[in-house]
Protein backbone atom coordinates (compact mmCIF):
# COMPACT_ATOMS: atom_id res chain seq x y z
CA UNK A 1 0.00 0.00 0.00
CA UNK A 2 2.31 1.95 0.53
CA UNK A 3 5.08 1.22 -1.93
CA UNK A 4 1.90 2.21 -4.31
CA UNK A 5 1.44 5.49 -2.99
CA UNK A 6 5.35 6.08 -3.53
CA UNK A 7 5.16 4.80 -6.99
CA UNK A 8 2.17 7.30 -7.67
CA UNK A 9 4.25 10.05 -6.59
CA UNK A 10 8.14 9.16 -7.13
CA UNK A 11 8.29 10.73 -11.09
CA UNK A 12 7.02 14.19 -9.49
CA UNK A 13 9.44 13.65 -6.61
CA UNK A 14 11.83 12.79 -8.98
CA UNK A 15 10.90 15.84 -11.50
CA UNK A 16 10.99 18.15 -8.52
CA UNK A 17 14.72 17.26 -6.98
CA UNK A 18 16.17 17.44 -10.93
CA UNK A 19 14.26 21.04 -10.83
CA UNK A 20 15.90 21.88 -7.77
CA UNK A 21 19.55 21.02 -8.95
CA UNK A 22 19.04 22.87 -12.31
CA UNK A 23 17.66 25.89 -9.80
CA UNK A 24 21.20 25.72 -8.32
CA UNK A 25 23.43 25.42 -11.41
CA UNK A 26 21.66 28.39 -12.75
CA UNK A 27 22.24 29.83 -9.47
CA UNK A 28 26.07 29.16 -9.73
CA UNK A 29 26.39 30.23 -13.33
CA UNK A 30 24.41 33.84 -12.37
CA UNK A 31 26.77 34.60 -9.33
CA UNK A 32 29.83 33.82 -11.38
CA UNK A 33 28.45 36.03 -14.19
CA UNK A 34 31.81 38.19 -13.32
CA UNK A 35 34.38 35.22 -12.68
CA UNK A 36 37.16 35.30 -14.98
CA UNK A 37 37.70 32.13 -17.06
CA UNK A 38 34.00 30.41 -15.43
CA UNK A 39 32.59 28.79 -18.24
CA UNK A 40 28.95 28.64 -18.18
CA UNK A 41 27.25 25.04 -17.31
CA UNK A 42 23.41 23.45 -17.34
CA UNK A 43 21.82 20.06 -18.16
CA UNK A 44 19.53 18.49 -20.71
CA UNK A 45 16.42 18.21 -18.67
CA UNK A 46 14.57 15.56 -20.46
CA UNK A 47 17.68 13.38 -21.03
CA UNK A 48 18.20 13.25 -17.03
CA UNK A 49 14.46 12.97 -16.30
CA UNK A 50 14.27 10.00 -18.53
CA UNK A 51 17.63 9.09 -16.98
CA UNK A 52 16.53 8.86 -13.76
CA UNK A 53 13.00 7.43 -14.15
CA UNK A 54 14.34 4.48 -15.56
CA UNK A 55 17.43 4.64 -12.91
CA UNK A 56 20.16 5.16 -15.38
CA UNK A 57 20.94 8.32 -13.62
CA UNK A 58 24.78 8.58 -12.49
CA UNK A 59 25.29 6.52 -9.31
CA UNK A 60 21.59 6.41 -8.20
CA UNK A 61 21.52 4.36 -5.76
CA UNK A 62 18.29 1.72 -5.16
CA UNK A 63 17.73 0.18 -1.53
CA UNK A 64 18.52 -3.38 -1.50
CA UNK A 65 15.26 -5.43 -1.01
CA UNK A 66 15.28 -8.82 0.22
CA UNK A 67 11.76 -9.79 0.75
CA UNK A 68 8.86 -8.41 -1.92
CA UNK A 69 7.66 -6.55 0.92
CA UNK A 70 10.15 -4.30 1.77
CA UNK A 71 9.59 -0.81 0.51
CA UNK A 72 11.86 -0.12 -2.88
CA UNK A 73 12.59 3.39 -1.64
CA UNK A 74 14.79 5.42 -3.87
CA UNK A 75 17.83 7.77 -2.80
CA UNK A 76 18.12 11.42 -4.53
CA UNK A 77 18.79 10.50 -8.31
CA UNK A 78 22.42 11.66 -7.51
CA UNK A 79 25.15 13.82 -9.53
CA UNK A 80 23.74 14.89 -13.24
CA UNK A 81 26.50 14.99 -15.95
CA UNK A 82 26.87 18.96 -16.42
CA UNK A 83 27.28 20.57 -19.45
CA UNK A 84 29.32 23.69 -20.54
CA UNK A 85 27.11 26.32 -22.20
CA UNK A 86 28.40 27.13 -25.84
CA UNK A 87 28.24 30.82 -26.03
CA UNK A 88 27.02 33.25 -28.52
CA UNK A 89 29.19 36.44 -27.33
CA UNK A 90 31.73 34.64 -25.27
CA UNK A 91 33.78 37.74 -23.02
CA UNK A 92 37.50 38.61 -23.61
CA UNK A 93 38.48 37.36 -19.53
CA UNK A 94 36.93 33.87 -20.87
CA UNK A 95 33.73 33.95 -19.10
CA UNK A 96 31.00 32.12 -20.81
CA UNK A 97 27.93 33.21 -18.55
CA UNK A 98 25.26 35.32 -20.68
CA UNK A 99 23.32 37.05 -18.32
CA UNK A 100 20.25 37.34 -20.80
CA UNK A 101 20.15 33.56 -21.16
CA UNK A 102 21.19 32.59 -17.88
CA UNK A 103 17.66 34.83 -16.72
CA UNK A 104 15.26 33.20 -18.74
CA UNK A 105 16.26 29.44 -17.85
CA UNK A 106 16.31 30.48 -14.47
CA UNK A 107 13.01 32.40 -14.54
CA UNK A 108 12.00 29.07 -16.70
CA UNK A 109 13.20 26.64 -14.28
CA UNK A 110 11.42 28.64 -11.74
CA UNK A 111 8.03 28.25 -13.23
CA UNK A 112 8.96 24.58 -13.82
CA UNK A 113 9.39 23.95 -10.13
CA UNK A 114 6.03 25.43 -9.32
CA UNK A 115 4.38 23.71 -11.60
CA UNK A 116 5.36 20.28 -10.61
CA UNK A 117 5.11 21.36 -6.97
CA UNK A 118 0.83 21.86 -8.38
CA UNK A 119 1.31 18.85 -9.96
CA UNK A 120 2.23 16.69 -6.89
CA UNK A 121 -0.38 18.06 -4.94
CA UNK A 122 -3.05 17.49 -7.23
CA UNK A 123 -1.62 13.95 -7.08
CA UNK A 124 -1.36 13.93 -3.48
CA UNK A 125 -5.52 15.35 -3.24
CA UNK A 126 -6.28 12.95 -5.27
CA UNK A 127 -5.22 10.05 -3.29
CA UNK A 128 -6.58 11.39 -0.16
CA UNK A 129 -10.12 11.72 -1.92
CA UNK A 130 -9.94 8.16 -2.95
CA UNK A 131 -8.44 6.77 0.48
CA UNK A 132 -11.57 8.88 2.46
CA UNK A 133 -13.85 7.66 -0.19
CA UNK A 134 -16.25 10.34 -0.17
CA UNK B 1 17.65 20.13 -0.01
CA UNK B 2 19.45 21.76 -3.01
CA UNK B 3 17.09 24.89 -2.94
CA UNK B 4 18.92 25.98 0.21
CA UNK B 5 21.79 25.95 -1.44
CA UNK B 6 20.97 28.24 -4.03
CA UNK B 7 20.92 30.90 -1.17
CA UNK B 8 24.64 29.98 -0.12
CA UNK B 9 25.27 30.25 -3.85
CA UNK B 10 23.41 33.89 -4.08
CA UNK B 11 25.15 35.08 -0.97
CA UNK B 12 28.51 34.30 -1.91
CA UNK B 13 28.04 36.12 -5.00
CA UNK B 14 26.48 39.00 -2.93
CA UNK B 15 28.92 39.18 -0.68
CA UNK B 16 31.53 38.82 -3.46
CA UNK B 17 30.40 41.83 -5.22
CA UNK B 18 30.06 43.75 -2.04
CA UNK B 19 33.60 43.65 -1.44
CA UNK B 20 34.06 44.80 -4.82
CA UNK B 21 31.87 47.91 -4.07
CA UNK B 22 33.82 48.44 -1.05
CA UNK B 23 37.23 49.24 -3.48
CA UNK B 24 35.40 50.85 -5.91
CA UNK B 25 34.46 53.33 -3.20
CA UNK B 26 37.76 53.86 -2.00
CA UNK B 27 39.17 54.12 -5.70
CA UNK B 28 37.11 56.91 -5.97
CA UNK B 29 37.23 58.59 -2.23
CA UNK B 30 41.41 58.11 -3.13
CA UNK B 31 41.19 59.41 -6.26
CA UNK B 32 42.92 62.75 -5.09
CA UNK B 33 45.51 61.19 -2.54
CA UNK B 34 48.59 62.29 -3.64
CA UNK B 35 50.37 60.76 -0.52
CA UNK B 36 49.32 57.54 1.48
CA UNK B 37 50.01 55.62 4.51
CA UNK B 38 53.41 54.69 3.33
CA UNK B 39 53.93 58.35 2.14
CA UNK B 40 53.54 56.93 -1.76
CA UNK B 41 50.75 57.76 -3.49
CA UNK B 42 47.70 55.85 -3.16
CA UNK B 43 46.99 52.82 -5.77
CA UNK B 44 43.71 51.72 -7.32
CA UNK B 45 42.68 48.68 -5.40
CA UNK B 46 41.03 45.52 -7.51
CA UNK B 47 39.51 42.55 -6.54
CA UNK B 48 39.79 38.94 -8.37
CA UNK B 49 36.85 36.54 -8.14
CA UNK B 50 37.12 32.92 -8.67
CA UNK B 51 34.61 30.30 -8.48
CA UNK B 52 34.45 27.47 -5.70
CA UNK B 53 32.15 24.80 -5.03
CA UNK B 54 29.20 25.35 -2.27
CA UNK B 55 28.19 21.96 -0.52
CA UNK B 56 27.95 20.15 -4.45
CA UNK B 57 29.43 19.92 -7.34
CA UNK B 58 26.94 21.58 -9.24
CA UNK B 59 26.70 24.40 -6.66
CA UNK B 60 29.41 27.11 -7.68
CA UNK B 61 29.68 29.70 -5.52
CA UNK B 62 31.95 33.24 -6.04
CA UNK B 63 34.98 34.36 -3.26
CA UNK B 64 37.33 36.87 -3.63
CA UNK B 65 40.49 35.40 -3.40
CA UNK B 66 42.79 38.26 -2.93
CA UNK B 67 42.64 42.10 -3.00
CA UNK B 68 45.43 43.25 -5.55
CA UNK B 69 46.84 47.12 -6.46
CA UNK B 70 47.26 48.12 -9.92
CA UNK B 71 50.55 48.82 -11.20
CA UNK B 72 49.88 51.06 -13.62
CA UNK B 73 52.11 54.34 -13.01
CA UNK B 74 50.22 57.10 -12.21
CA UNK B 75 49.84 59.84 -14.27
CA UNK B 76 51.65 63.54 -13.33
CA UNK B 77 50.64 66.77 -12.60
CA UNK B 78 52.68 70.12 -12.81
CA UNK B 79 52.16 71.65 -10.01
CA UNK B 80 56.04 73.06 -8.45
CA UNK B 81 53.63 75.03 -5.57
CA UNK B 82 52.76 71.52 -4.02
CA UNK B 83 54.76 70.40 -1.02
CA UNK B 84 55.13 67.01 -2.50
CA UNK B 85 56.49 67.67 -6.18
CA UNK B 86 59.73 66.62 -7.38
CA UNK B 87 62.57 68.61 -8.55
CA UNK B 88 61.02 68.89 -12.02
CA UNK B 89 57.94 70.73 -10.32
CA UNK B 90 55.79 67.01 -11.28
CA UNK B 91 53.22 65.49 -8.23
CA UNK B 92 52.25 61.88 -9.33
CA UNK B 93 48.48 61.74 -9.01
CA UNK B 94 46.93 58.03 -7.85
CA UNK B 95 46.49 55.80 -10.76
CA UNK B 96 42.73 55.54 -10.50
CA UNK B 97 41.23 56.07 -13.38
CA UNK B 98 37.36 57.55 -12.56
CA UNK B 99 35.93 56.41 -15.88
CA UNK B 100 36.71 52.51 -15.00
CA UNK B 101 35.88 52.94 -11.37
CA UNK B 102 32.09 54.19 -12.42
CA UNK B 103 32.18 51.29 -14.65
CA UNK B 104 33.22 48.52 -12.10
CA UNK B 105 30.23 50.33 -9.40
CA UNK B 106 27.41 49.98 -12.35
CA UNK B 107 28.73 46.38 -12.92
CA UNK B 108 28.99 45.53 -9.61
CA UNK B 109 25.31 46.63 -8.13
CA UNK B 110 24.14 45.18 -11.14
CA UNK B 111 25.08 41.68 -10.44
CA UNK B 112 24.20 42.52 -6.76
CA UNK B 113 20.61 43.39 -7.45
CA UNK B 114 20.15 40.19 -9.92
CA UNK B 115 21.63 37.54 -6.94
CA UNK B 116 19.21 39.56 -4.65
CA UNK B 117 16.60 38.41 -7.08
CA UNK B 118 17.39 34.76 -7.15
CA UNK B 119 17.44 34.18 -3.27
CA UNK B 120 13.70 35.58 -3.54
CA UNK B 121 13.17 33.14 -6.55
CA UNK B 122 14.24 30.71 -4.19
CA UNK B 123 12.87 31.63 -1.26
CA UNK B 124 9.40 31.78 -3.27
CA UNK B 125 10.14 28.22 -4.61
CA UNK B 126 11.04 26.92 -0.99
CA UNK B 127 7.58 28.50 0.43
CA UNK B 128 5.72 26.96 -2.49
CA UNK B 129 6.93 23.23 -1.86
CA UNK B 130 5.46 24.13 1.65
CA UNK B 131 1.95 24.42 0.85
CA UNK B 132 2.84 20.51 -0.61
CA UNK B 133 -0.41 18.38 0.21
CA UNK B 134 -2.69 20.99 1.49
Amino acid sequence: MVSKIQEALSFQQQALSLRANRQQVLAGNIANADTPNYKARDFDFTTALQNAVSGRGEGSLQLATTSPRHSRGSADAGPVPLMYRQPTQASADGNTVEMDIERAQFAGNAFFYEAGVTFLSGRIRTLQAAIQGQ
Amino acid sequence: MSILNTFNVAGSAMTAQAIRLNAVASNLANADSVVGSDGKPYRAKQVVFAATPMGSAAAQGVRVTQVVEDSSPGRKLYDPRNPVADETGYVTMPNVSVVDEMTNMISASRAYQTNAEVMNTAKQLLLKTLTLGQ
